[in-house]
């Protein structure tokens, strides 16, 4: 679908672009929910970024829109908007690398500590639910945030998000590999303090 | 205490796939809305009762009577053509530009989407934005006025294809001789209405225009005015003059006022 949409652009933007929005307006809320945390902001920054996309349409020859790699052009936009939406919001977010990190990832274990059944790993995989791992998201240095968010929640290739984010693929690789090591990390305290809890 | 197995990364790339969500079902409608590629429409009251108000991203693209929502949809989809839906109310912003606006200030800020409108059209809309609430000027006034004097006809044209009456007020364009004439927005009654309503006596400037008085001055100023000017209405009953002509005002010595330039309405064919 994405093969057609950009030729589908370049003829009639305005006829095309209700498809644009209705394809992609999921995946750039998925990630701006994940990068942000929060439904309303998320909400706004997905729109802001289709009203931009679309006024950056308007402005390209066809030829440049008929080139265009949209997801992760989308992608590029959803970033920086969420990037500065963090900058002017300054979120108390706690580092999962900070030597104290093992104090702060309360959430997840708090949650889980409410299911007193199974054995704790398959447990704590099935009680481990979205919103967990949401919380725990949160709590990764956005540095490592955005790529994991484009790699496994959005499905983008290295290849595409290293055209998003402008960094080299091996550099993302790594920050990928690194952020789902803390998340892994993470849930696992989680579950360990769930495991104190349940034998306290 | 159960041997656990540690998760693996694995693991954790499943659940982050499952972090994909749908995005809230009103965003697409209020991205194309915001674009200008859809609209939104609610209801606004006036002194000729409710009337409908479309906008978009760009401003107000339609307003108009009808007897029920379906209707207004219908005839919007029709002269309009992009998908419109029911909002509850108009934005705060607009809503407040366009109460000032029927009140009379000019200089409320409100943005109208007139895409696909000819230059000529646009020219006359505009214009005929530049009428003060409570007074009127005949066709040929704004015909003269964009420098299209010979017009006059596509002037009413235009007028009558106006999207956005009472925005533009258009009720306050009258016929070259005077006489209320018709109106876009549910005819000659509305248009009477909706005058009476901005403290203009439409029976009383039908009067005039019947017996063939153009234009009112003043000995005092020397200065003559169409009818409904708030210049024209100062002059006490002892000093106003009238006049058939703007050429006749001339040759008695008299100059046109600057405010509603009666010489404009008297210069078009």
């Amino acid at each position: 679908m994405d093969d057609a949409l950009p030729s589908a652009l370049a003829t009639d933007l305005d006829g095309a672009f209700e498809r644009l929005v209705l394809d992609h307006q999921d995946r750039l809320y998925s990630i701006a929910l994940r990068v942000l945390g929060d439904p309303r902001d998320a909400e706004e920054v997905t729109q802001d970024c289709l009203v931009r996309a679309y006024r950056a349409l308007a402005s390209y020859d066809p030829d440049r829109i008929r080139s265009l790699e949209v997801r992760p052009w989308l992608a590029t936009i959803v970033v920086n908007l969420c990037r500065n939406r963090g900058r002017r919001r300054k979120l108390a977010v706690v580092r999962l690398d900070a030597p104290s990190a093992r104090d702060t990832i309360p959430v997840a274990g708090r949650i889980a500590a409410h299911d007193p059944t199974g054995s704790p790993h398959a447990s704590a995989l099935r009680r481990e639910t979205a919103r967990d791992w949401a919380a725990l998201l949160a709590t990764l240095p956005q540095r490592l945030r955005i790529p994991v968010v484009l790699r496994h929640v959005d499905g983008l290739s290295y290849a595409e998000m290293a055209n998003a984010l402008g960094r080299p693929e091996g550099t993302l690789k790594a920050q990928v590999h690194r952020g789902l090591a803390l998340l892994r990390d993470a849930a696992e305290s989680a579950s360990l303090l769930d495991r104190e809890v349940m034998s306290a | 205490m159960t041997p656990r197995t540690p998760l693996g990364l694995a693991d954790v790339e499943t659940a982050l796939a499952g972090l994909a969500v749908a995005a809230p079902p009103t965003l697409a409608g209020a991205t194309l809305a915001s674009v200008g590629l859809a609209d939104e429409y609610a209801t606004v009251p006036t002194p000729v009762g409710a009337v409908y108000v479309a906008w978009n991203g760009l401003g107000i693209s339609t307003v108009g009577r009808a007897d029920d929502d379906a209707t207004f949809e219908r005839r919007f989809a029709r002269s309009i053509g992009r998908p419109v839906r029911r909002a509850a109310a108009l934005p705060d912003s607009l809503a407040r530009a366009v109460a000032r606006r029927l009140e009379g200030d000019r200089r409320a800020r409100l943005p109208l989407d007139l895409r696909g409108r000819t230059e000529f059209e646009r020219a006359v809309w505009l214009k005929a934005l530049e009428i003060p609430r409570g007074e009127v000027r005949p066709y040929g006034w704004i015909a003269a006025e964009i420098g299209r004097p010979n017009a006059v006809r596509a002037v009413g044209t235009a007028l009558a294809h106006n999207p956005v009456p009472l925005v533009v007020p258009c009720h306050r364009v009258v016929r070259s001789d005077g006489l209320i004439g018709n109106y876009s927005l549910g005819g000659p009654t509305v248009k009477r209405v909706m005058l009476a309503a901005e403290g203009l006596d439409p029976d009383e400037l039908e009067s005039l225009a019947r017996a063939g008085i153009r234009y009112l001055a003043s000995d005092t100023t020397r200065v003559y005015c169409l009818p409904s000017c708030h210049n024209a209405r100062r002059i006490t009953a002892r000093h106003r003059v009238a006049f058939r002509s703007g050429r006749a005002s001339e040759a008695a010595g008299y100059r046109a006022c600057r405010d509603c330039r009666p010489d404009s309405a008297a210069r078009a064919a």
